[in-house]
């Protein structure tokens, strides 16, 4: 399992929580974040299976640098608590909320953590948690629910519900989800976690896809949930940088190290200060190039 | 006695078959005699028939060996109406060599030995309850599995006489004239029935299509022709090919299609000219899919593709990214159509294709093929024949012999269910592993430590890691765990020869 420093999360796939076969292989597709889900894809006479089913998964499966996450049952649900327990024993990463409307709810999520991982002798504060905000009222308090915890790492739209609750359905062209997106978008970025777009579940409609991908991108989300493995390689080519990103960054970077041979605290470029919101693009273009498998070993760039 | 791969081979059946072990993927140049067939003189006015049961009990004796090809596979008609009236007739102790046998055959080819009309057999594999049959012990004597060019190998050299070939094709005139692309059951690529056609003594042609005369293009020829049989139907053409071939959308086999063309466009053979094997299947579609990519995008051309031909593979010929198509056998209908329209497909025959003992054979100017396992292990044995619980259930088709490409490329998953592909012993030596290069599964590829040239060239590939087959066997075994040995009786069953006529294994009963 993945350790939670500032990682890169273009993509969260989900896999059902009740499938051994997708269960096993949810590691080989290069997923940033694998979401197993324990709620909507399991029908109630199989929710005990796939709680153990994932239980044992985390425990035995090498998933490789993926950060996992767990989606449990909703806090109305008798399978919650159950939930919470089994994944806070496998040491998931992250345990995330569906139907997240309030931050007390993710306060009574934190206190059920809390003791398990004093149940089952886990270093209280391993787990870490997302939110879900499938709802008006979810968008509506989005900011308090993103900064509930020390321990959140995300919020993620869920448009699904959230256009039935608005009395709409998807559109195309996504403006019914403009005012939820911008919201969850703010909420974790005013937090400093991340955040997550919802699915797009049409895979005979690539066109679509992108255009829906490259629009979050351009919003500034970290990612976007996902339904297919097929999507993880659309979305990394969205977030790919390019190559005159990459060599602007590399010449950030190498101002910085020089900036601190000579114990200076003003990094400078071409004459000009550089200053921190560049330093942290450049970094996080650096991590978006080697994710995307554009540099090799010494950093140079790959020409395809 | 053990062989070189390290198997257990029985000796008493070795020695009363005058059989050698396996040594070495290593052919030489040995001097062969080639047989020849035995034949009636005749003008070829009286060819003609109408009565198949008369011809039967004309050309069948007991003790004979028979043919037949599968490239109507499971949409044959030919080989159950011909073994009907065998066994009808009272004919025994025939040896039954066909090019392959096909799940349509089994059936009859079960009740031939119950009947003790079939006595021995030779294939390239079969299937279902076939191979039950076969693993349950119930033929005295051991099947002889073949390669398609170690089959024309032993046709060649005479280890297989063929005394009537009984050979299906959708049009023929008069003298036996007959080609695979005109009619209503075609399949295109007539190759390994040629073997039969050219070195049987008696060839016996069935069709539902009698042409006038003279028919061309030529595939069988009248020279090589007793007799011409008119019947009802000689295949269902809804069941020869795949039909359509649709892309598949299984994200494993997408994974794994998308880093074999990484290992082939990485490799120092994909330049201009090179030239490939791609095989059916799912997973090699979409190979053939990513391969055409990567040729447009770096300006390459194949001088040729070779084997069971697909149209994935036709369209790259039509499209001028093959110069040239080798073909043995098509499998599906889009591939035989395009034999009949693009004079760049060319027909060749199982010996041409792959016979090791031969004046040079298309498989070794192969430069990359993609092969498929049941199992492989960590000495990079492959098995295409027996399943994991030791039932035969598989062919070697052209495995053995493609896999002496300069780079061959095994493509399996990991793990299939709850079985491991990557084991520590396979089940069944088919292919050795010295002639395997790099294994590509979901999670990774491991290279052959012989091939550190190649160690070399794939050590960055961007998200390609790279195992020990040891590490992708461990892997396997976290996954699913470890089996219990399959618990065998004292009979063999079956011999596995290697393509130059060696044994690389024995199959023996399963107890049940």
């Amino acid at each position: 399992m993945a350790e939670n420093t500032e990682r890169l999360r273009r993509t969260m796939m989900f896999v059902p929580g009740n499938n051994p076969a997708m269960v096993k292989d949810a590691g080989i597709y290069g997923a940033d974040s694998i979401m197993f889900d324990l709620e909507d894809a399991v029908s109630l006479s199989e929710k005990d299976a796939a709680r153990t089913l994932i239980y044992e998964a985390l425990t035995t499966v090498d998933y490789g640098d993926a950060e996992l996450v767990v989606r449990i049952n909703g806090l109305d649900t008798p399978y919650y608590e159950n939930d919470i327990k089994a994944m806070v024993k496998a040491k998931v990463d992250v345990i995330r909320l569906p139907k997240t409307e309030s931050a007390d709810m993710i306060h009574t999520l934190e206190n059920l953590v809390v003791a398990a991982e004093k149940q089952f002798g886990i270093e209280v504060g391993t787990i870490h948690l997302m939110a879900a905000i499938e709802s008006a009222k979810g968008v509506l308090n989005a900011p308090e629910i993103a900064a509930a915890s020390e321990r959140m790492i995300g919020v993620a739209l869920s448009a699904e519900d959230y256009t039935t609750d608005m009395k709409t359905h998807r559109y195309p062209d996504g403006a019914e989800l403009e005012f939820a997106r911008n919201m969850v978008l703010h909420a974790a970025r005013a937090a400093g976690i991340a955040a997550f777009d919802t699915v797009f579940t049409n895979m005979d409609d690539p066109d679509g896809f992108y255009r829906e991908t490259e629009h979050i991108h351009q919003l500034g989300f970290d990612g976007k949930s996902l339904v297919n493995p097929r999507q993880i390689e659309m979305v990394n080519k969205v977030y790919e940088p390019t190559q005159k990103e990459i060599a602007t960054a590399k010449n950030v970077i190498t101002a910085i190290a020089a900036a601190k041979a000579k114990g200076s605290g003003v990094i400078a470029m071409n004459g000009q200060m550089v200053d921190r919101p560049v330093v942290l693009r450049a970094q996080r273009v650096m991590r978006l190039a080697k994710a995307s498998h554009l540099l090799d070993e010494e950093g140079n760039y790959i020409e395809k | 006695m053990k062989n070189k791969v390290n198997r257990e081979l029985p000796d008493d059946i070795m020695a009363q078959l005058a059989f050698k072990p396996f040594q070495t993927t290593e052919i030489g140049h040995p001097t062969i005699q080639r047989a020849a067939p035995k034949l009636v003189a005749t003008t070829g006015n009286d060819k003609l028939k109408d009565s198949l049961a008369e011809i039967v009990q004309a050309t069948v004796k007991d003790g004979m060996t028979i043919s037949f090809h599968h490239h109507f596979r499971n949409g044959d008609f030919v080989f159950n109406m011909v073994m009907r009236l065998i066994i009808d007739q009272g004919i025994k102790n025939l040896t039954l060599a066909p090019s392959s046998l096909t799940g349509i055959m089994n059936d009859l080819v079960i009740e031939a030995v119950e009947a003790g009309t079939v006595t021995n057999i030779t294939s390239s594999g079969m299937r279902g309850k076939l191979g039950e049959f076969v693993s349950g012990g119930h033929l005295a004597n051991p099947v002889i599995f073949r390669s398609h060019g170690g089959r024309a190998r032993a046709i060649e050299e005479g280890s297989i006489k063929i005394d009537v070939a009984f050979l299906g094709v959708p049009n023929a005139d008069r003298l036996g004239n007959a080609n695979g692309m005109n009619g209503d059951a075609v399949f295109g690529s007539l190759g390994y029935a040629l073997m039969d056609a050219q070195y049987a003594d008696k060839v016996v042609l069935l069709t539902d299509n009698i042409v006038p005369y003279p028919n061309t293009p030529a595939s069988i020829k009248q020279t090589q022709v007793d007799y011409v049989v008119k019947v009802d139907q000689v295949g269902d053409p809804d069941k020869i090919g795949s039909g359509a071939t649709r892309f598949t959308t299984d994200p494993k086999e997408l994974k794994i299609a998308k880093t074999v063309n990484e290992v082939i466009t990485k490799s120092p053979y994909f330049k201009e000219d090179f030239s490939f094997q791609t095989g059916s299947g799912g997973a090699a579609l979409a190979v053939t899919r990513y391969l055409r990519q990567s040729m447009l995008d770096h300006n390459i051309k194949a001088s040729f593709a070779l084997g069971g031909i697909t149209k994935p593979t036709t369209d790259l010929l039509k499209e001028g990214l093959v110069r040239k198509i080798m073909d043995v056998q098509d499998f599906d209908r889009g591939a035989a159509e395009s034999m009949h329209t693009n004079a760049n497909q060319q027909e060749i025959d199982a010996s041409w294709y792959a016979d090791p003992y031969n004046k040079g054979a298309m498989v070794d100017q192969l430069d990359v093929v993609i092969l498929s396992a049941l199992e492989i292990d960590t000495k990079f044995n492959v098995n295409v024949m027996s399943g994991s619980d030791g039932v035969i259930r598989g062919a070697i088709g052209g495995h053995q012999d493609a896999a002496t490409a300069k780079m061959t490329i095994i493509s399996a998953p990991l793990v299939r269910g709850r079985l491991a592909t990557v084991v520590p012993d396979v089940t069944t030596v088919v292919t050795p592993g010295d002639s395997i290069d790099v294994l590509v599964t979901e999670v990774g590829i491991a290279i052959n430590p012989k091939r550190q040239d190649l160690i070399t060239a794939f050590q960055n590939l961007p998200g390609i890691p790279v195992f020990t087959i040891e590490e992708l066997q461990q892997k396997a075994a976290t996954i699913v765990g470890n089996a219990h040995p399959i618990e065998y009786t004292d009979k063999t069953v079956a011999l596995i020869e290697y393509r130059d006529g060696t044994i690389i294994d024995a199959i023996q009963q399963v107890k049940d």
